[in-house]
This record gives C-alpha cells, structure tokens and sequence, in this order.
C-alpha cells in the first residue's frame, strides 16, 4: 500500500476547495510537470501558430484586413509571452523551453501543421481554430495553477474577438462572387476535421484526463469540449449558408446535441508525430529566426552589461 | 493634384515600409522585439491609411475621374510600380536586424521633421494626420535609435553588422530631402529637416561609437517620381495580388 504525503493531501484539498495553487506553494512533481508540459505547449502553438496567419501578411486583399491581421498575429505574440512567464514559475527557463520545442521534445497544437492556402483560411483559423481554442481556454481561466488561470483570462477576452473577427471575414466572402463563395467553402472542408482534431484523443484514449480532472488542470474531457464545438459550430454555419463536410453530422433530438462522423486518428497520430504537411517548416522557421537572432540577443546583452558596469562604476 | 501627389507619397513610403517591416512579424530574434517590429509595421499601415483615405476624399472631391470612386484601397492595390511614389529607402530589402533597425532610424528621424512642419501646414486635414502620427513616431524614433547604439556598441559582430548597414543605407538616404515637382512650394523646407536630421544621426552614430559617414556622396533617388528598384515590383505583385485576380470583389 502506498501512503500518501500529508502535503499531498493537504494539496488536493486547497483543490477541492477551489484554491488555486500558487508558484511557490508545495505540489506534487507530477502536478509541476503536467503543468509545465502544458503551459509551455500551449505556449508555443501561440508563437508557432503566428507562422500560417502571418503567410498571409503582405498579401492580405484590403488595407483594413491587412492591419486587422498584423494585430491579430501580435495578439499572438503576446499571448505566447504571457504563456512563457507563466510557465516560467514553475521553474524552467524561456530559453530551455524554446530549446526543447526546436528538438522536438516540446510539442505544440498540430493544427499549426497544416497550410493555409488561400484568404479564405484567415477567416476559417479566426472561426474554427481560435474557436475551438476558446472553449479550451474558457475552461482553463479556472484551472487550479494561478498563474496559468490568470493568464489565460487576459488571453480570453482577445481570442473570442479574434472569433468573430474570422467568422466576420468568411461572412463577406459567404456573400461575394462565386469565387469567393468557393474560396470560402474550400477553406471550411480543409479545416473543420483538423479543428476537430485540436481537442485531442478520445477519452478513452487519452493518458493524462483523469489525473488532470482530479487536479482541475482540466475541468472538461476532450469528448466534452468536442461535443461542445460541433453544437457551436453546427449552428453557427447555417449563418453563412456554407456547410461542414461531414455527412454524419445530423442534429440528435434525444441527446440534444450533433452527432458526427468519425475523426481521421490515422492522419491525427501522423501529424502530432511529425508527418504533417507543415511540420518540417513550421519548425525550421523558428529555428532559423531564433538562430538567426542569436547576433541580436548577444549585442543587447552586452551592450546591458557595458551600461551596468559603467553605473556599477560612478556608484562606487 | 501636386498636393495630392505629396499626400500620396507620404502614404506610399508608409506603407512599403510597413510591408517591409511585416516580413519580421512571426521572425524576430526575440519575442518582445518580434511585438515592438510588428506594432511599428502596425502604426506605419495606420498612417498609411489615414494619408490614402485623405487623398481618395481630395481625388473624389476634384471630380476629375466620373464613374470612378477613389478610396484607400484603390489607391493603394490598384496602382502600377511607376505611379507609387515612395522613396526607394522604404523599399530595399528588410535585411537583417542591423539593416532594419537603422532604416527604421533614418525614415522615422525624417518623418519627425517632416510630420512637426505639417503642424503649421494650412491643410488642416493634413495637419490632424501629423499630429496623432507624431506621437507614434517620437516612439519608432527612440526604439530604432536604441537599437542602433546597442548594435554599434555591442559585440564584434554586431558593430560590423551596423557599419555594414550603414553603407548600404547611406546612399538613400538623400533622397528624402530632394523634393520631388510636388514638393516644390508646399511649405515644407527640407533644407531646414536635413540639417536636423544630420545632427540626429550624428548624436546617435556617435553614440553608438560609430563614424558618420561622408554627406556628399552621389546618393540614389527616383522613388518619388516613380522610377523605383527591381524590388518595387515583387513588392506590389505580392501585395497587390488578390486584389488583381479577384478585381470584382469586396472583402
């Protein structure tokens, strides 16, 4: 039999409780991992994910759209380093995170792995991608780890503008030229089933849940969250007269919700071990800036120390 | 329409500058300096904008076009390499953070001169658009001047990169201070933004322990009258793109 810490115990009732545990209170390893693992991921799919929206910059199609994008992108940025500090807590260094994501070590969301291939996928990641992160994330604004929960609120209140931006986007090309409508139906087929895919295994096959639940790092299952966005979305298309491309979806009287086809695991396993179409250059682009930036990084630091010492100096 | 060419060309500068500058967006050699590059591309658009939608209303008000309405995004997808009038400094390559930073210096230390002088202009239309820019540029002009002396007197490799940057650079930067037909007689006295401008650079360059280089050499222009670099042209068919393909559509 195994005996359980009294911090331990103490520990999951400050949970129970609805405390939240703060960086320099005790938790358990496997609390502090799960965590970091966590934070520094979803930190990096915000920097990562800077990368297929930020393709679309320089060719955005009016000067309205191309400021609303940039700002979207920054928001990003922002979150991302909101995201670091917060994982930081927990007692690794920004830099050792940043290297384990370009060793692959650290993961990040796989929907990042696919491309965007036209205007249209702007509006299709505002809508489907940054709304099936919302749902995530409105859950983790009550997660059990401080720092985590009160980052995640600032991040809330940006990503559900960004939503309706995208969904925004799409309605104008919903009701343009028929290349336009084309465009915008073409982008909905390529990312309803990877949106899908962002809330990761089945219940039934996802190793971290029920630990996690216990902790309230999570609060929802995947299968949950899941069920939560194809009832959104579902609803939501209707609006823009376009359609998913799933011919099980169909409205389930009795459970009160969609029923839906079965998600690709095959394609969903390939892409979070690396076989994604995007993969290889998502990763090589961080990599090459965070290389490439190694000069810069240098020269501020020293330029820092010079000042410091020349202060440390004319104080003595 | 010389007024609305000078309108023009200040929209122009701003908005190469700022499709320049996007390139770093996602690709920054930090994260914090990722955000500071991408809210300068941000407040450059901006100002773009405002110059663009000012110009449409000028244009549209002539009545000189029937049946045809100017707005900012005629204005800026619409036109060929040979009608955009920025100058040729805003157009060059991002290169690397050196070239960057110290391109940044240079424009937004002579949009602090030129933006101060549009203050008095009688337009006051133009003079509002100096005045809200103003606030953002005293911004980019210490954030890039920082740069420049933190490049310069950082490391070996640093400083080389600075000095390097610096060469390329220099040549175009004349042409910020040769007016064009359309600034003839617009009250702006260039002569007078030069000669502050040089005292500027001269702080900072020293500051960052390097030499000014020589004021009289042949410097590079014709971006203003439209005959742009090689570069111009990718620039705007990237850009310009959708806006070409699709020419019947609203987005």
């Amino acid at each position: 039999m195994t005996t359980i810490h009294p911090l331990e115990i103490n520990f999951q009732d400050k949970i129970d409780q609805e405390a939240k545990i703060e960086p320099k209170d005790w938790m358990p390893d496997a609390y502090r991992k799960t965590n970091l693992r966590q934070i520094s991921q979803h930190a990096h799919s915000e920097v990562v994910g800077m990368l297929p929206e930020g393709n679309w910059i320089t060719r955005a199609p009016s000067l309205k759209r191309k400021a609303i994008l940039i700002a979207k992108v920054q928001d990003e940025a922002g979150h991302g380093l909101y995201l670091y500090c917060a994982a930081e807590t927990l007692g690794q260094s920004r830099e050792q995170m940043i290297d384990d994501l370009h060793s692959g070590k650290a993961k990040y969301s796989s929907i990042f792995n696919y491309p965007t291939l036209t205007w249209a996928d702007m509006g299709a990641i505002g809508w489907l991608v940054d709304g099936a992160a919302i749902l995530n994330q409105v859950m983790l604004c009550r997660t059990s780890y401080g720092p985590y929960a009160r980052a995640m609120v600032r991040i809330c209140k940006e990503e559900s503008f960004h939503q309706r931006q995208g969904f925004e986007t799409l309605l104008v090309l919903s009701k343009g030229t028929e290349e336009q409508k084309a465009m915008c139906q073409d982008a909905i087929n390529r990312w309803w089933w990877p949106s899908l895919m962002m809330f990761g295994p089945k219940d039934s096959e996802s190793t971290n849940s029920d630990q996690s639940m216990k902790w309230k790092i999570k609060r929802k299952s995947n299968d949950e969250l899941r069920q939560n966005f194809v009832d959104m979305i579902a609803e939501q298309i209707k609006l823009l007269g376009m359609t998913l491309p799933d011919s099980h979806l169909k409205w389930n009287e009795q459970r009160g919700s969609y029923d839906f086809g079965e998600i690709n695991w095959d394609e969903f396993w390939n892409v979070v071990k690396g076989n994604g179409p995007c993969n290889k250059e998502r990763i090589d682009a961080r990599r090459k800036a965070h290389e490439e930036g190694a000069w810069v990084r240098e020269a501020a630091l020293a330029y820092a120390d010079k000042k410091n010492k020349i202060k440390t100096v004319s104080a003595a | 329409m010389q007024h609305i060419n000078f309108i023009l060309s200040l929209a122009d500068s701003n908005l190469i500058l700022s499709q320049r500058n996007a390139e770093w967006c996602g690709h920054g050699p930090v994260l914090e300096q990722d955000i500071a590059i991408t809210n300068i591309t941000l407040d450059l658009l901006g100002q773009a904008r405002n110059f663009y939608q000012y110009a449409a209303r000028l244009i549209n008000e002539t009545g000189n076009m029937p049946g045809h309405i100017a707005t900012e995004d005629s204005l800026a997808y619409r036109r060929t390499e040979r009608e955009f009038k920025n100058i040729l400094l805003c157009e060059l390559p991002k290169g690397d953070w050196a070239q960057t930073v110290l391109r940044q210096y240079f424009y937004s230390a002579f949009c602090k001169g030129l933006y101060f002088q549009l203050l008095q202009s009688q337009d006051q239309s133009l003079a509002a658009i100096a005045e809200k820019s103003l606030k953002e540029v005293n911004y980019h002009v210490r954030w890039s001047g920082e740069w420049v002396i933190r490049l310069g007197d950082g490391t070996a490799e640093s400083k080389q990169r600075i000095k390097q940057a610096l060469q390329f650079l220099w040549p175009y930067t004349g042409e910020m201070f040769m007016p064009a037909d359309f600034e003839n007689n617009n009250g702006i006295d260039l002569a007078s933004i030069k000669k502050q401008w040089l005292l500027d650079v001269q702080t900072i360059l020293e500051e960052a322990t390097l030499q000014m280089p020589a004021e009289h050499i042949f410097m590079q222009s014709g971006g203003k009258s439209g005959t742009h670099t090689e570069h111009m042209g990718y620039i705007l068919a990237e850009m310009q793109y959708l806006q070409r393909m699709y020419p019947d559509a609203n987005w």
